[in-house]
């Protein structure tokens, strides 16, 4: 049984923060809402992903604000999204009657957004008593900047309550009379069997409001979204096993995805903690280039073939912004993301300080996005998709970039705070991107100079010499984390998964079965040992996306019912949605991180095509291996991703 | 008799002006008042249509209402910076007095403070002033007429 008074404001205390695992994804592909169990909306960014936020109760119970619909009663309550789509159903049971609650963020189809003006967002949430009679609270508090400005609401008579923030403006909409105080804005209303009210909170920025109306309109807005996410999820030409997991993955992806821009963004979410109490609080609202390979093929291979088209369009653009120098991260634009900075004023999730906007790693040397880079656009190619003289010409860049880089530490795939080292994975993906661009070139891709080709070659033969001389530990007889380390780290796992060895050669096994008995936790892995010196204190949980690589490379090195196993137990530790977070404390199963993980649901998608791929249920479509190399038709409605000016974000 | 052209084109230039201003004013978050989106959203309910529309027909708008400005400057026999900010004052109180009142019940997608919203009227009206778009919207809103008007009052060639 839940009481509904431990939601959001007053209560305070670290025993009124929900669990990470408890909270749903709703989403238009512009910014993300979380949802309790409870009814409770406790993180909302608008207009985008990265914007401060109007609810954040998810950091702070007291100041950061939230929407909260749910019965007066004590009340247990249930959920799933409504079939293949992203509408959430909450339903409430009381002892009196059963409330349904659907939300969404409308998200519409184009051939209805066309006779209507909408506004910017709109969370839409509609209630339905199902049986008997239930009382219902609403309370909603928006705070905007982080909690930091609350606005007192201005009652608009028929055109609902606002409130203007600046050039912004929230508009609150309901069926049930709202009351509007000093504090929060809050109603009450009993509803019987059959009684369906709607509420609403829209957003618009810069202009006058769109003000939606509520009743039939809003029944057809979310069955509209309804409609749009069916057709979208209809899309998938996924039908191997494990189709559940793997089209909820691609969902909570596009739900990640900034359409205007193609970009996806790592987490919908800010200092989700890797430990409750610790420091390890990072904001993931941002793109990283890092699994840019892996999240194409994920999109492609499911039939996302414009999706995937858009996210690599915007690669090349945000690539060619900055002139082949990668950085790390950057915003939905393919601009810098901002400076990493300590939020005060909030307490925290469970008071694990500091909350932090923006990120650090943004300033890191990475070497291994450059394999990264130029690993998909040979995806992209590999798939039928052209590269125009422009695109040709950056990435025939970024090789020369390759060629100055390759031999200078870095700070890895693991972002670490310490000090820069030379990478085994960091270094091999230096190989790989010197590789992809020779492939290119060889079946006709993009045309290297003789002189450039040469080039590369030689510097990919010195980097492979590198990695198999001082990645690779005699001693230990495994790959090494770093250049004459005697660790490991699951990145070794993407030496085969990317080509670099084959799956089957010994020296993976041997490094595979190295990981395996030091990083694995339950059948899920670690990044690293404990007791690394990461730059942080100790803390961190198994890594989903780790877990799902290792399930990946024994489906890819032929033990697939291993494979399977371990992939069936990963899929355990998601939530009751089938959503996963950036870590699982191995303690309890728990959710940890930021909340939904994009990576780690790439890591799920790129799992179960390769169970699918050796259980012969698909044909090879794995990021490694020559024989692969061959060209695809090319796909309809394929772009060239040449036109740099014109592109996404452009 | 005015001299059209010279009323186009310095009628432009403060079109252009007014427009800076007013559009400055939504970038610094000071005011969600956008006369081209306001006007557009009567043509058409896709937001980059109603702009590009709406920014036609403001542009128009202000050259149309140079010409009037300068039948009143040559009526008056004489134009100069004052005369064209004080026509510009009366033209932007006239705006967010008369203009901005009267904007719901012509507007064919906006609501009413009265009515509410229905499907085709959903545009948040201005109310009094314009002060539903934010607290500095009349300043800013005059301040471009006055501008407006005083770019007109010194440019225009009266009798020439």
């Amino acid at each position: 049984m839940r009481n509904a008074s431990s939601e959001c404001a007053p209560a305070s205390g670290t025993e009124s923060f929900p669990a990470i695992g408890d909270y749903a994804l709703i989403g238009d592909c512009g910014s993300a809402a979380l949802v309790s169990k409870a009814g409770s909306v406790d993180w909302l960014c608008l207009p985008r992903f990265d914007s401060p936020s109007l609810f954040a109760a998810i950091l702070d119970r007291e100041r950061g604000g939230c929407f909260r619909v749910a019965p007066v009663a004590p009340f247990r309550s249930r959920r799933r999204y409504v079939g293949e789509t992203a509408v959430l159903e909450t339903e409430f049971r009381t002892d009196s009657g059963v409330l349904r609650l659907r939300d969404c963020m409308v998200a519409a189809p184009e051939r209805v957004e066309v006779g209507a003006l909408w506004p910017e967002h709109q969370l839409l949430r509609e209630l339905q008593c199902i049986e008997g009679r239930v009382e219902v609270e609403v309370l909603c508090d928006p705070r905007f900047d982080y909690g930091r400005r609350r606005i007192r609401p201005q009652v608009r008579g028929e055109l609902g309550i606002f409130l203007p923030d600046r050039g912004d403006v929230a508009v609150v909409g309901s069926e049930i009379p709202l009351a509007v105080s000093d504090g929060p804005i809050r109603g009450r209303s009993v509803l019987h069997a059959g009684d369906r009210r709607f509420l609403s909170l829209a957003f618009d920025q810069g202009e006058p409001a769109v003000i939606p109306p509520l009743g039939d309109h809003a029944a057809r807005n979310l069955e509209a979204t309804l409609d749009y996410w069916r057709g979208w999820s209809g899309h998938c030409d996924y039908e191997g096993p494990h189709r559940e997991q793997v089209v909820r993955s691609a969902i909570t992806l596009k739900l990640m995805t900034y359409a205007a821009s193609g970009a996806v963004v790592a987490a919908p979410t800010t200092s989700l903690p890797e430990r409750i109490g610790g420091v390890r609080n990072w904001d993931y609202r941002y793109c990283w280039l890092r699994d840019a390979c892996f999240t194409l093929r994920a999109l492609f291979e499911l039939g996302y073939t414009e999706e995937g088209t858009a996210f690599f369009s915007w690669l090349l653009h945000t690539t060619h912004h900055s002139h082949a120098r990668l950085r790390v991260l950057y915003d939905v634009f393919g601009g810098s993301a901002p400076r990493e900075h300590e939020l005060g004023g909030l307490s925290g999730y469970r008071g694990s300080l500091p909350v932090r906007v923006g990120n650090a790693a943004r300033d890191q040397l990475q070497l291994d996005l450059y394999g990264e880079l130029i690993a998909s656009a040979f995806e992209y190619v590999r798939r039928g998709g052209a590269l125009g003289r422009w695109s040709a010409r950056l990435l025939t860049a970024v090789g020369d970039r390759v060629c100055e880089l390759w031999d200078r530490p870095d700070r890895g795939i693991w972002e670490i705070r310490s000090a820069d080292r030379r990478h085994t994975h960091s270094v091999a993906m230096c190989w790989l991107a010197l590789d992809r661009l020779l492939e290119m070139d060889r079946v006709g891709h993009l045309r290297l100079s003789n002189r450039r080709r040469t080039r590369f070659q030689q510097e990919a033969r010195r980097i492979r010499e590198a990695v198999e001389a001082h990645g690779w530990s005699q001693r230990r007889k495994c790959f090494v984390d770093v250049f004459d380390g005697d660790q490991v780290d699951s990145s070794l796992l993407l030496l085969a998964l990317y080509g670099f060895v084959s799956p089957g050669d010994p020296r993976m096994r041997a490094t595979y079965e190295r990981i395996h008995e030091e990083l694995s936790r339950d059948g899920l892995l670690m990044r690293y040992a404990h007791g690394r010196d990461d730059g942080l204190p100790p803390g961190e949980g198994t890594f989903g996306v780790c877990s799902f690589w290792a399930a990946e490379y024994l489906a890819r090195a032929g033990r697939v019912d291993e494979a399977e196993s371990r992939f069936e137990k990963l899929c355990g530790y998601g939530n009751d949605l089938g959503l996963f977070a950036e870590e699982v404390d191995p303690r309890d199963g728990s959710a940890r991180g930021n909340f939904p993980q994009a990576f780690t649901h790439v890591g799920l998608i790129g799992a179960a095509l390769a169970i699918s791929e050796a259980r012969g249920a698909r044909p090879e479509a794995g990021l490694a291996g020559r024989e692969e190399r061959r060209h695809a038709g090319r796909m309809p409605g394929a772009h060239e991703a040449d036109d740099l000016h014109t592109g996404p974000g452009s | 008799m005015i001299d059209v052209a010279a009323a186009l084109g310095w009628g432009l230039l403060a079109t252009a002006l007014l427009t800076l201003v007013m559009s400055a004013s939504q970038g610094l978050g000071w005011s969600r008042i956008s006369l081209p989106y306001m006007l557009g959203t009567i043509f058409s309910p896709r937001r980059d249509r109603a702009l590009a529309i709406g920014s036609g027909l403001h542009a128009v708008i202000g050259l149309a209402v140079a010409v009037g400005y300068a039948l009143v400057f040559e009526g008056w026999g004489e134009a100069g910076v004052v005369r064209g900010a004080v026509l510009g004052l009366f033209h932007g109180a006239f705006v967010l007095v008369v203009g901005m009142e009267l904007l719901p019940a012509w507007h064919p997608r906006m609501a009413s403070r009265h009515r509410g919203p229905t499907p085709t009227r959903q545009l948040e009206p201005p109310g009094f002033l314009a002060l539903n778009y934010g607290w500095a919207t009349p300043l800013v809103t005059l301040l471009a007429h006055v501008l407006y008007g005083a770019v007109l009052g010194a440019c225009y060639p009266v009798g020439a």
